[in-house]
């Protein structure tokens, strides 16, 4: 951003300057890399010292072998968690017994199943880094966007039905227009809260959630009845989405894996280069930062907060779309997994900056795909992946109890990206 | 001179945005105008609506039938629901403002009911008797919101809580076989979950909405956990015994009230007995008074000796015992077993009560009423064969939500710290 001394609003562009750039000093960015690392990952390894002693404590063999004695309760304790968790390894990143064997022998398809673990993880990755980057977006712009989930549904049917009502169009079109019906869907489901939040005050905690529910029951009414694959027997699903609205995916079945991972990569670019390099960017920042302050700056904080939500609920719509038009082809009910509650710790874990939310959405689409093996190897429901995500969020957000329990050393300065508390939300 | 700033501050108290005033206006004028062309215009005249007063299986209190003619009773309802926005955008009124968009509700519900069961009869007794009854975990929900909000304290995990409340409730009352031990397991899981809020929020003073938010991913993986491990391999653990029906002696053979308040559930029951505690405990009693000021203004209520944080670890903690108990409702007081996410957003919309009802719980349960009714009215529909199909009409209570919470936050009387965690010094 120029400074032009010349014009009136010289004075505020300055001010904004100081609130988004107070401390810009080399020598505390180098040291803080550490900082900003040693949380989060202190925050997984106690998360899952903690899921441990829950596969633990619920293992019923577990309960059997310390009925015999205390030793050989341990020892079937640490063999339990321990199979476990390699079955979380080898399901998520892969066996490296099997992709040496496989490397060894030279064949293609053995290669490419033996890395389909890996890959698999990345494609659950990837509406976790669009709805991640939608809650990180909304924290910025001072805004708390609980509404990821529903604003995913809408999203998800705007593109399937673009995907399946328009026929005839080439690939190059189709497919492109219907992911941005899904990002236009979500915008939408985003800016009404958004525009609330702006001219009535009504606090968008409680609104996105009304939203949320009000989407579950209007993608319900629109599965089972205007969107309904003929000849369903009136179960709640789509038609399937013309071909040329699909986004490819990269090898046969069963893998997975597709385009849609590198356009998520190339949108938390764009949202970078968004927030960090534009004077909108700076703007949605400033008022995110400190709305009063904006304020006094002469920036427009209502308009912002609707921007702020509209484009926060088009990434989430993104993450919808994606999720039918590259994996599921088609829509029903059980779309997402909670993505919407899962994107809230994301956005914490990684700072609420881009780059952080990829490696966060990347360690939680590793985690939920490494559940599912775990839940076929060890019979440990899936849902202990929302029970550690719960806990790295906690931890994340009260970085007091890592240091204590770790014994670290508190950083002089700390940089706090989330504003938003009581029912006021920052309005006065 | 006091004379003078005694009514510049009166005028402040009752003062409604003009915003709030106009949409509210615009609010009322629109219900008036959905009687008028949604069913007005599409009734038969001359046909006869039959209301059945008596709630089905019930034999004590029973009433006649109510008939009324349909068509002149949803002109009269069209009438004053005009003239209730027309003084809204002209005059405004005041401090009733929330008590009128409330009446236009309940006047779109009962329009609505008119016109459906013209020419034939509906139960309107069963209907009120079951909008009780879902109003229970909302009222209850913002009972608790009030709790913890009074002392300066969000608490958005009520949710969270409640789902777990309704998941123990349910083990435990399985396990012991008995509704009472249940129902202390319940409220002790909401204990422990809104302790974890205290610490989080007081102790460490974390965003009290990451807080909440915690507990709410936390108790739906834990409560999908437990149940997919233990509650639906062993149909025996997710069988916990109901709460039956009390009857009220005396009571109970009131008509129309006898048999929807007091022939009926026990937490109902709980319900009001709460209302008049935390009513009597907040407003006059010294405990309440430093509460209060402990939510209004930290500092001010610190230097006269107050304990500010433990007042606030004691509001949280009681927070979490409602939340707690309106979680066994699901369980141990409706349904009579565990199913994943129960709560389906209810205790989100028992902190939309709280907030409508004016952070005050005689506001709240008026509040969790017409939430409770907008409900049964949802649930009720596909049973009347209406036109709407039932799953946009179960968006209704969480659009009256948006409605009534716009352009309401910030005003009312809200307490002046809420949200703020507070630093000693």
């Amino acid at each position: 951003m120029k400074r032009e001394p010349q014009k009136n609003e010289k004075a505020g562009d300055v001010l904004l300057q100081e609130i988004n750039e107070p401390h810009e000093d080399q020598t505390t960015h180098k040291r803080s890399v550490w900082n900003v690392v040693a949380i989060p990952l202190l925050a997984i390894l106690t998360g899952l010292i903690i899921g441990a002693i829950l596969i633990a404590a619920t293992s019923t063999t577990v309960y059997a072998a310390f009925n015999e004695s205390f030793g050989q309760g341990l020892v079937t304790a640490w063999n339990e968690v321990i199979t476990a968790y390699q079955a979380l390894f080898t399901g998520s990143i892969g066996d490296p017994a099997r992709i040496i064997s496989a490397l060894r022998s030279g064949d293609e398809r053995a290669i490419r199943s033996a890395f389909n673990p890996f890959l698999e993880s990345l494609v659950q990755a990837t509406p976790y880094i669009f709805a991640g980057l939608a809650v990180a977006l909304g924290f910025r712009s001072g805004l708390f966007n609980i509404g990821v989930e529903g604003q995913l549904f809408i999203g998800a049917a705007c593109a399937t039905y673009v995907g399946y009502a328009i026929t005839g169009l080439p690939t190059i079109i189709h497919m492109p227009l219907a992911f941005l019906a899904g990002a236009l869907g979500g915008a939408v489901w985003g800016f009404i809260p958004g525009l609330l939040k702006a001219t009535t005050g009504g606090h968008e905690v409680i609104n996105t959630i009304m939203m949320n529910w009000i989407a579950f029951r209007l993608t319900e009414w629109l599965l089972s009845g205007p969107m309904n694959r003929p000849g369903a027997g009136g179960m709640p699903i789509s038609p399937l989405i013309e071909e040329s609205a699909q986004i490819p995916q990269f090898f046969q079945t069963p893998i997975r894996f597709h385009l849609g991972f590198f356009i998520a990569l190339g949108i938390a670019w764009l949202v970078w280069w968004l927030l960090f390099k534009t004077k909108w960017g700076l703007n949605l920042r400033t008022v995110g930062a400190n709305p009063r302050a904006a304020k006094y700056a002469g920036l427009n904080v209502a308009k912002n907060y609707i921007i702020g939500m509209a484009l926060s609920g088009a990434l989430a719509g993104m993450a919808g779309g994606v999720q039918i038009l590259a994996v599921n082809r088609s829509m029903a009910l059980g779309l997402s997994s909670g993505y919407g509650f899962d994107s809230i710790a994301l956005a914490l874990i990684g700072n609420n900056h881009p780059l952080g939310v990829i490696l966060a959405s990347i360690l939680f689409g590793t985690l939920r795909n490494g559940a599912t093996r775990m839940m076929v190897v060890s019979r440990i429901p899936i849902d202990i992946v929302d029970v550690l995500q719960a806990i790295i969020l906690m931890f994340v957000a009260a970085p007091a109890i890592i240091r204590t329990i770790y014994r670290l050393r508190k950083p002089k300065h700390e940089e706090e990206t989330v504003f938003v508390s009581g029912w006021g939300g920052g309005q006065s | 001179m006091t004379s003078v700033t005694h009514t510049v501050e009166h005028k402040k108290i009752s003062e409604v945005s003009p915003t709030r005033k106009l949409v509210m206006g615009i609010a009322e004028l629109f219900i008036a105008m959905v009687i008028l062309f949604g069913f007005v215009l599409n009734s038969t005249p001359g046909d006869l609506t039959r209301f059945v007063m008596t709630p089905g299986g019930i034999d004590v209190g029973a009433m006649g039938d109510w008939v009324i003619p349909t068509r002149p009773t949803l002109i009269a309802l069209t009438v004053v629901t005009v003239a209730i926005g027309i003084f809204q955008l002209v005059k405004g009124f005041g401090r009733a403002t929330n008590g009128m968009v409330g009446l236009s509700g309940l006047f779109l519900i009962f329009g609505f009911l008119t016109w459906q069961a013209g020419g034939t009869s509906v139960n309107l007794a069963g209907m009120l008797a079951s909008a009780v009854l879902l109003a229970v975990p909302i009222t209850l929900g913002a009972f608790s919101g009030v709790l913890s909000e009074r002392a300066g304290v969000v608490n958005i995990a009520i949710e969270g809580m409640m789902l777990m409340g309704s998941m123990i409730g349910a083990l435990v009352g399985s396990i012991t076989n008995s509704t009472w031990i249940g129902l202390a397991g319940a409220i002790l899981s909401g204990l422990i979950l809104s302790w974890i809020h205290a610490v989080l929020s007081i102790k460490y003073k974390i965003n009290q909405i990451i807080s909440g938010t915690v507990i709410n991913i936390f108790s739906a993986g834990m409560t999908a956990f437990i149940s997919q491990k233990y509650l639906q391999t062993n149909q025996a653990l997710n069988n916990p015994p109901l709460f039956p029906r009390i009857p009220i002696p005396g009571l109970a053979n009131i008509p129309l009230l006898g048999p929807i308040f007091f022939n009926t559930n026990v937490f109902v029951y709980l319900m009001f007995i709460l209302l008049v505690v935390i009513q009597v405990a907040l407003f006059s009693t010294r405990w309440g008074l430093r509460t209060r000021s402990v939510g209004e203004h930290p500092r001010a209520a610190d230097t006269l000796g107050i304990n500010v944080t433990r007042t606030r670890y004691v509001a949280v903690l009681l927070s979490g015992l409602v939340a707690g108990l309106a979680g066994a409702f699901f369980t141990l007081g409706s349904v009579g077993r565990f199913n994943e996410g129960m709560t389906a957003g209810k205790g989100f919309i028992g902190l939309a009560a709280m907030i409508f009802g004016n952070w005050r719980p005689l506001g709240a349960i008026g509040a969790g009423f017409l939430f409770g009714f907008a409900d049964a009215i949802g649930s009720k529909l596909s049973l009347l064969g209406s036109a709407i199909p039932p799953q946009i009409m179960a968006t209704a209570p969480y659009l009256i939500t948006m409605i009534v919470l716009a352009g309401f936050i910030g005003k009312g009387d809200m307490p002046a710290a809420d949200g703020e965690p507070y630093e000693e010094e």
